[in-house]
C-alpha cells in the first residue's frame, strides 16, 4: 500500500504574552478568545465577559497600551505582546488613582462595567493627562454601564486625572 | 460563543499571505482589524479552514500622500484615520466618517481596507469613499491590480475581489484645495449601524461643480452611488435650488426597508436631507480653504 502524505491540519498553537508583566505562555486552540485565554487558561478572572458581541465593552483589556474588546480578538493575535488586564492595576499594593477614583466618587453600583471602564480610563490618561468632561464621555463611550448613568464614572475619572497630576 | 476551528497562519509578507491563499482558496479568511469578521465566525456565518493574519507584515500601515493620491495601507486602523491631520485638512468626507465608525475601543483595531474587503452594506468607509472616488489595490498571484471601488463592491458582503487576493492598499484622489465633502450619519446611539448615512465630496472649477461624488449608506443592498443627483450637480452652481434637486434625486436613489432603526420613508427622508446638509457643508469648507 502506498502511503499517501497529507498535511495534518493543526488546530492548536503556542502563546506567550506579558500579562500584567508577567510572561505566561500556554498551548491553546488557536480560536481560543481571548477573554477565555485571560478567565480560563490563566484563571484571571477580572475580565468580564458582558455581551460578547463586542458592543458593551466589558471585557476590554490594554493590548500593548491600546483599549482592545478581549471579546472579538483572538489569544494567538496577542503572541509577544503585552496585555493589561484589572488585575494589573494595582502596584506595590497600591490603588492605582482610576481605582481610587472609582471608589472615591462611586464611580459603580454592580461592578460589571467596571474593570473595562478602569482599563479605557486609564489609557485616556496615559495619552491626555487633563481630559475635559467631553472628551472622557467621547473615551469611554464603547464602554457600556447600565447602572450610573456614567455621572460618577466621569467624575471618577476626573478624580483620578486631578491626582495623577499631584503625582499620587 | 466559539467558533469554529481553523488553522492561523501569522505571515510576515505579502507574499506568505498570498501562498497560504492560494492553498486554501476560498476556504481561507484575512484577518485585520477583525471586528467585523471575529463577530461573524463567533455566530459561525463564516467558518474559515484558514486564518491568515496580515498584522505581522510590515509596510502596510501607511497613511501618506504621493503623486496625487491618498494611500491607506491595508492595516491602518480607523482611529489612525481619525487622529490624522492630512484627512482633516483635505479630506473632508474620510475625517468625518472615521470618528463615527462603531466606537472609539473598536477604532482601535478596525480597519479602513477590511472595512471594505467586508463590504457591510452598513459600512460608513464604502459610502465614505466611494464619495471620495476611491480605488481599492489588490494583491494576489498574478500581481497587482487596480480596481475602482464601484467595480469593487458587487452586492452585500460581496466584492470583485478574488479568493486569492488581498487589498493591500486603498487609494484616494487628492481632492485639491478647491473642494470639499462631508459624512453625515444619523445611528441611534454609539456603536450602532447607520439608520442612514451619507458621504458627499464635491470638487469645483469656475465658482461650478467640476465633479459631485454622494454614496450611501444603510439604504440599500450595498453602499450606493447616488448617481443620478451626481450628474445633476456637475457644471452648475451649486445654489439652493440645485441642493434641492440632487437632494431630491439622491432621495429617489436610496432602496431602504423598514427595519428597527425606521421605516423606509423615514430613512429615505433622511438621505434626502442630510445630502442637501452635506452639499452646504462641502461648500462652506470650500469656501474656507
Amino acid at each position: 500500500m502506498t502511503e499517501i502524505a497529507t498535511e495534518q491540519a493543526v488546530y492548536t498553537r503556542a502563546v506567550s504574552v506579558t500579562v500584567n508583566g508577567e510572561a505566561r505562555s500556554a498551548e491553546i486552540e488557536t480560536r481560543l478568545l481571548l477573554v477565555h485565554f485571560l478567565r480560563d487558561t490563566l484563571g484571571l478572572t477580572g475580565t468580564h465577559i458582558g455581551c460578547d458581541t463586542s458592543s458593551c465593552g466589558a471585557c476590554t483589556v490594554l493590548l500593548d497600551g491600546i483599549p482592545a474588546k478581549s471579546c472579538t480578538l483572538f489569544a494567538v493575535q496577542a503572541d509577544g505582546r503585552e496585555l493589561t488586564t484589572v488585575e494589573g492595576l494595582m502596584q506595590d499594593g497600591q490603588h492605582h488613582p482610576i481605582q481610587d477614583g472609582f471608589h472615591e466618587e462611586h464611580g459603580l453600583q454592580c461592578g460589571f462595567c467596571t474593570p473595562g471602564m478602569m482599563l479605557t480610563a486609564t489609557a485616556l490618561l496615559a495619552e491626555n493627562p487633563d481630559p475635559s468632561e467631553e472628551e472622557i464621555r467621547w473615551a469611554i463611550s464603547g464602554n457600556i454601564c447600565r447602572c450610573t448613568g456614567y455621572k460618577n464614572i466621569v467624575k471618577a475619572v476626573q478624580h483620578a486625572a486631578a491626582a495623577m497630576k499631584e503625582g499620587r | 460563543m466559539y467558533p469554529a476551528g481553523f488553522e492561523y497562519f501569522a505571515p510576515t509578507s505579502v507574499e506568505e499571505a498570498l501562498s497560504v491563499l492560494e492553498r486554501y482558496g476560498d476556504e481561507a479568511k484575512v484577518l485585520a482589524g477583525g471586528q467585523s469578521l471575529i463577530p461573524l465566525m463567533k455566530l459561525r456565518f463564516a467558518s474559515p479552514r484558514a486564518l491568515v493574519d496580515l498584522n505581522r507584515i510590515e509596510g502596510l500601515d501607511g497613511l501618506y500622500e504621493d503623486d496625487g493620491m491618498l494611500n491607506v495601507g491595508a492595516l491602518v486602523r480607523h482611529k489612525t484615520c481619525e487622529r490624522s491631520e492630512l484627512l482633516k485638512s483635505r479630506y473632508d468626507v474620510l475625517a468625518d466618517a472615521a470618528p463615527q465608525i462603531s466606537d472609539p475601543i473598536v477604532r482601535n483595531l478596525g480597519t479602513m481596507a477590511g472595512s471594505l474587503a467586508h463590504a457591510d452594506p452598513q459600512g460608513d468607509w464604502g459610502s465614505a469613499l466611494l464619495a471620495a472616488g476611491a480605488q481599492v489595490q489588490a494583491r494576489g498571484p498574478g500581481g497587482t491590480r487596480t480596481i475602482p471601488l464601484d467595480e469593487f463592491f458587487v452586492g452585500p458582503f460581496t466584492t470583485a475581489l478574488e479568493p486569492t487576493e488581498i487589498v493591500t492598499w486603498v487609494q484616494v484622489p487628492d481632492p485639491g484645495l478647491r473642494a470639499g465633502g462631508a459624512y453625515l450619519k444619523l445611528e441611534r446611539r454609539v456603536g450602532d449601524f447607520a439608520t442612514a448615512a451619507v458621504g458627499v465630496h464635491v470638487s469645483f472649477t469656475n465658482g461650478k461643480v467640476e465633479r459631485a461624488g454622494i454614496a450611501l449608506t444603510g439604504v440599500g443592498p450595498r453602499n450606493l452611488r447616488a448617481r443620478a443627483a451626481e450628474e445633476a450637480l456637475a457644471g452648475h452652481e451649486l445654489d439652493d435650488d440645485a441642493i434641492a434637486e440632487a437632494a431630491r434625486l439622491a432621495a429617489e436613489a436610496a432602496e431602504p426597508q423598514d427595519d428597527v432603526r425606521g421605516s423606509a420613508e423615514y430613512k429615505r427622508n433622511v438621505v434626502r436631507v442630510f445630502t442637501a446638509r452635506g452639499l452646504r457643508k462641502a461648500a462652506e469648507r470650500r469656501e474656507e480653504r
